[in-house]
């Protein structure tokens, strides 16, 4: 094993605030990734308490973590256990030590402002042939779109989707086009702190500059990053199922098409456990006439984490056989639901995945809330 | 206000039982005519006022009358007995809680000292003026109770329980008593032993007084021989006068709610300590038998520190406490011995961060049921989940822990799941704290005086704390601190009464240092 990967503990122990631990495992014991790999964070915050040195390199289970926060929720000491790992891989990455596909997402980041290395020019091309006004020209509410939205095919649609309602109650917003920047909330938690701060530079200045009220992410990765990571100068941040809720409340989005469907919802980790927005979602779909929604055994705070975040959509852990989203649409599944229905461009990809996978296609289907929303609009 | 009608029915029937030897049986109080304004004591000699009637309440307002003061006893609900009465055993000796209590229950109902004050409430409280001034009697608080009105006339009621048999609302209502497992009627005891053994018509849940209606006919009324049902009764105001004030108001439960990650609420056979109590008493509504859905469960899990010890940024976080919450260890370990002694052949597994045995007899006890085959794996579980189908036959409950002596995460299957919820304050301790003028510690409990050298006193001079509003305490814990509080409220009636009475034959004679009075 090469020196290289040695870490004093010490400095980084005091930073975190790792002597609160107690050691009491609920961390670990809520953990959807200790189940299934080798990473124990409980265990890794130990060996920093006791040990003047870690060596990082032999735990490639760092990569495993999905950043769900679940060990942040539920510690009683406040001690932050993911925060280590986003530590760890940190020193990992200023020595260039990662698995290849992150650092092609980051190097992606870095050089196009989205992970996929797809050129920035071709950013807005999910919106050709719709009217769009541009931020920059001023508006009420911002529409941050993020990578995933903008450039993943699967989930252009429900970009457009959002686009289509947002339109229908005529709301005064904008996007910023080409000159939109990845977000960096996975930036982060692979463990690139520099680039992060260097996102955190310039999308801020350009939101600022626009001078909405509002801002509305798609993606609840977006959100959390705007909401808790940025400094927006008091622009209220919204994830689109608070807006949605919200036009709907207002009378503004008439939902008129019936929808004869039954629905699960899946709760992502991003909106959920960590920014604790449960109904606002549940509020949209229960607005959609003739649907049913039914629940998961494990809903709310409880949801079990999809394995896309954290930088897992790039990286595929050490553990490729057992997918948590494997597990997660056959519960779906058991509620006898036909749509799972989603509020992550993440775990409408991993959970799709997984429905093929487990070869329920035929019975489950996984959709985003606002393609459910556009067939409500008739 | 006229009260004395009300009190000298209870009174009267203390003063017909034959007295308990040893104890005063000439106090005061059967020497005052039974109406008059004032609280029935007077000014004969100066009196206590203890607030709430759990085993702290019961305990001073008893060591106080014994010693020959009048107390005013005033208990929230219609019985005393508090959270004591709810509980099956008791650790480490396995008393039956009820049997140990019941008997100091009946002896505050007929005390000649105590003027019990149930289904009752303080609202106002007036602290001494400065010596020398005017005003009500120097070093005295001015009190004003508030008497719920029952709705029955407790001195025809027999409690013989017709109206509750006869309630259109019988077993529709829920028992808080036996925190909601069992259901009663509108008009109700909470308990077999509640003292006093009077009925009372609960106004939310009685059709009558809730909706303006109740059939052609009132049913309880028409039960009733003795005719003791009125709901014309009203609420009464009860001006006091006391020279101490011992708070004894208790505790909250933590609502298991407020930790999502349990499935409290959700799953039936998840259910709090308390609740575990009530199960497993005798006298509970299951006959002290063990059943979730109607089954013996075959796997038994408990969680301890489930809120308590939390320590969170968000001080505002719900569902976590940052202190100890003293009583959970222990009684974790009697109810996995219940199981056991109920349940010979199920798996019993305990999760534990710490296992805190720090009583007399209390690691003796923790050793004693480790030996009855009770599994204590160590780690705080995270969340419990129901595996596969739902429903009665289907899935199982699974508890996610790591087992941190292994180092591995585990999951282990549950047909009950008991949680050790914590001890917190009660939601109206604000409320408390502004009518006494206490303080309270960052715990939100109220603030003893010094946290070492006076833990009974608090910033106000005649009021004392007994029991766990000042912060959690078992019952021995509990005990000592009311005894400590009612001797500690002696000395002020004892400084009055040779201050302020001194001419008075009665008192100089009654109280003589170190004398018993007679």
């Amino acid at each position: 094993m090469t020196s290289q990967g040695l870490l004093k503990t010490e400095a980084m122990v005091e930073q975190l605030e790792l002597m609160g631990c107690i050691q009491c495992g609920k961390c670990t014991g809520g953990c959807p990734v200790a189940r299934k790999t080798e990473l124990n964070i409980r265990s890794l915050i130990y060996q920093m308490l006791v040990e003047p040195e870690l060596d990082v390199d032999t735990h490639p289970e760092l990569w495993d973590c999905t950043c769900c926060f679940t060990c942040v929720e539920r510690c009683p000491k406040d001690v932050r256990p993911a925060d280590l790992i986003i530590g760890l891989r940190g020193q990992l990455v200023e020595s260039g030590r990662v698995p290849d596909t992150i650092g092609d997402a980051l190097m992606g980041i870095f050089r196009q402002g989205n992970p996929t290395g797809i050129a920035r020019e071709d950013r807005a091309a999910w919106a050709k042939g719709m009217e769009i006004k541009a931020a920059q020209e001023g508006c009420e509410v911002l529409f941050f779109v993020g990578c995933t939205p903008a450039y993943d095919p699967r989930v252009q649609g429900v970009t457009r989707a959002l686009v289509r309602a947002f339109a229908a109650a005529g709301l005064d917003f904008g996007t910023l086009g080409t000159e939109e920047s990845c977000c960096g909330n996975e930036v982060r938690r692979m463990g690139e702190a520099g680039l992060f701060e260097m996102l955190v530079e310039e999308n801020g200045e350009l939101i600022r500059s626009v001078g909405a009220s509002r801002l509305v992410a798609p993606s609840p990765h977006c959100f959390n990053t705007f909401k808790n990571e940025y400094n927006l100068d008091g622009i209220q941040v919204l994830h689109y199922t608070q807006l949605v809720a919200e036009l709907i409340e207002q009378g503004r989005l008439k939902l008129t098409q019936e929808v004869k469907k039954t629905v699960t919802y899946h709760d992502p980790c991003f909106l959920g456990k960590q920014n604790h927005i449960f109904d606002e979602p549940r509020a949209v779909l229960k607005a959609i006439p003739g649907l049913k929604l039914v629940e998961m055994d494990r809903s709310r705070e409880r949801s079990l984490c999809c394995e896309g975040g954290g930088g897992r959509m790039w990286a595929e852990g050490t553990n490729l056989q057992e997918r948590l989203a494997f597990q997660r649409v056959r519960e779906a599944a058991e509620t006898g639901a036909e749509i799972l229905a989603v509020a992550c461009p993440f775990c409408l990809l991993t959970l799709e995945d997984a429905v093929k996978v487990q070869g329920l296609d035929h019975s489950l289907q996984v959709m985003d809330i606002m393609e459910l929303v556009d067939l409500a609009l008739g | 206000m006229e009260v004395g009608g009300w009190r000298s029915n209870e009174m009267r029937n203390s003063c017909t039982t034959f007295p308990k030897a040893g104890s005063l049986r000439e106090g005061p109080a059967s020497r005052v005519p039974p109406s008059r304004k004032l609280g029935a004591f007077g000014k004969v000699r100066p009196a206590a006022l203890v607030i709430g009637g759990g085993i702290a309440g019961i305990q001073a307002a008893l060591d106080i009358a014994d010693a020959g003061f009048p107390v005013y006893l005033v208990e929230r609900e219609p019985s005393v007995g508090g959270r004591m009465a709810q509980l099956d055993k008791t650790f480490p000796t396995l008393d039956c809680s009820a049997c140990i209590l019941t008997p100091k229950m009946v002896d505050v109902g007929r005390h000649p000292n105590i003027e019990l004050m149930t289904y009752s409430e303080v609202v106002a409280v007036t602290p001494p003026s400065p010596p020398l001034t005017g005003g009500g009697e120097r070093g005295r608080f001015r009190v004003q109770v508030r008497r719920k009105p029952r709705y029955v006339d407790v001195s025809k009621c027999t409690g013989c329980g017709s109206c509750a048999a006869a309630c259109r609302m019988k077993g529709r209502v829920l028992n808080r008593f036996d925190e909601g497992i069992a259901k009663r009627s509108a008009i109700y005891v909470p308990f077999p032993q509640a003292v006093p053994l009077k009925y009372t018509v609960d106004p939310t849940a009685c059709l009558y007084l809730s909706r303006g209606t109740c059939g052609k006919t009132f049913l309880c009324k028409d039960a009733c021989a003795a005719g003791a049902i009125d709901f014309e009764q009203q609420e009464e105001m009860v001006d006091l006068e006391v020279g101490a004030i011992i708070v004894a108001t208790g505790f909250d439960l933590l609502d298991a709610r407020l930790k999502p990650e349990f499935g409290y609420g959700v799953y039936p056979e998840v259910m709090t300590g308390m609740e575990f109590e009530r199960l497993s008493s005798a006298s509970g509504p299951t006959m002290g038998k063990i059943a979730v859905n109607g089954k013996e469960p075959k796997d038994v899990v408990f969680i301890k520190c489930v809120g308590s010890r939390e320590r969170r940024r968000e001080q505002a976080a719900p569902g976590s406490v940052p202190y100890c919450s003293r009583v959970c260890c222990m009684y974790t370990a009697k109810h996995a011995h219940l199981v056991r002694d109920k349940l010979p052949d199920a798996r019993i597994t305990v999760f534990y961060m710490d296992v805190r045995a720090f009583g007399k007899g209390y690691e003796e006890f923790y050793d004693r049921v480790k030996h009855e085959r009770v599994m204590y794996r160590r780690g705080e579980p995270s969340e419990v989940y129901r595996r596969g189908e739902r429903g009665d036959q289907g899935g199982r409950l699974v508890v996610l822990a790591e087992d941190t002596m292994l180092g591995k995460p585990v999951e282990v299957e549950a047909d009950l799941v008991v949680l050790a919820n914590a001890v917190v304050p009660r939601t109206d301790m604000a409320d408390v704290a502004g009518l006494l003028g206490l303080e309270r510690s960052p715990d939100g409990f109220f603030q003893e005086a010094h946290p070492k050298l006076r833990p009974v006193d608090t910033c106000v001079d005649g009021i004392f704390l007994a029991g766990c509003c000042q912060g959690p305490k078992d019952i021995p814990d509990t005990v000592a601190h009311a005894k400590a509080a009612a001797a500690s409220a002696l000395g002020v009636l004892v400084r009055h009464s040779s201050s302020t009475h001194s001419s008075s034959t009665h008192s100089s004679s009654t109280h003589s240092p170190g004398g018993r009075p007679t």
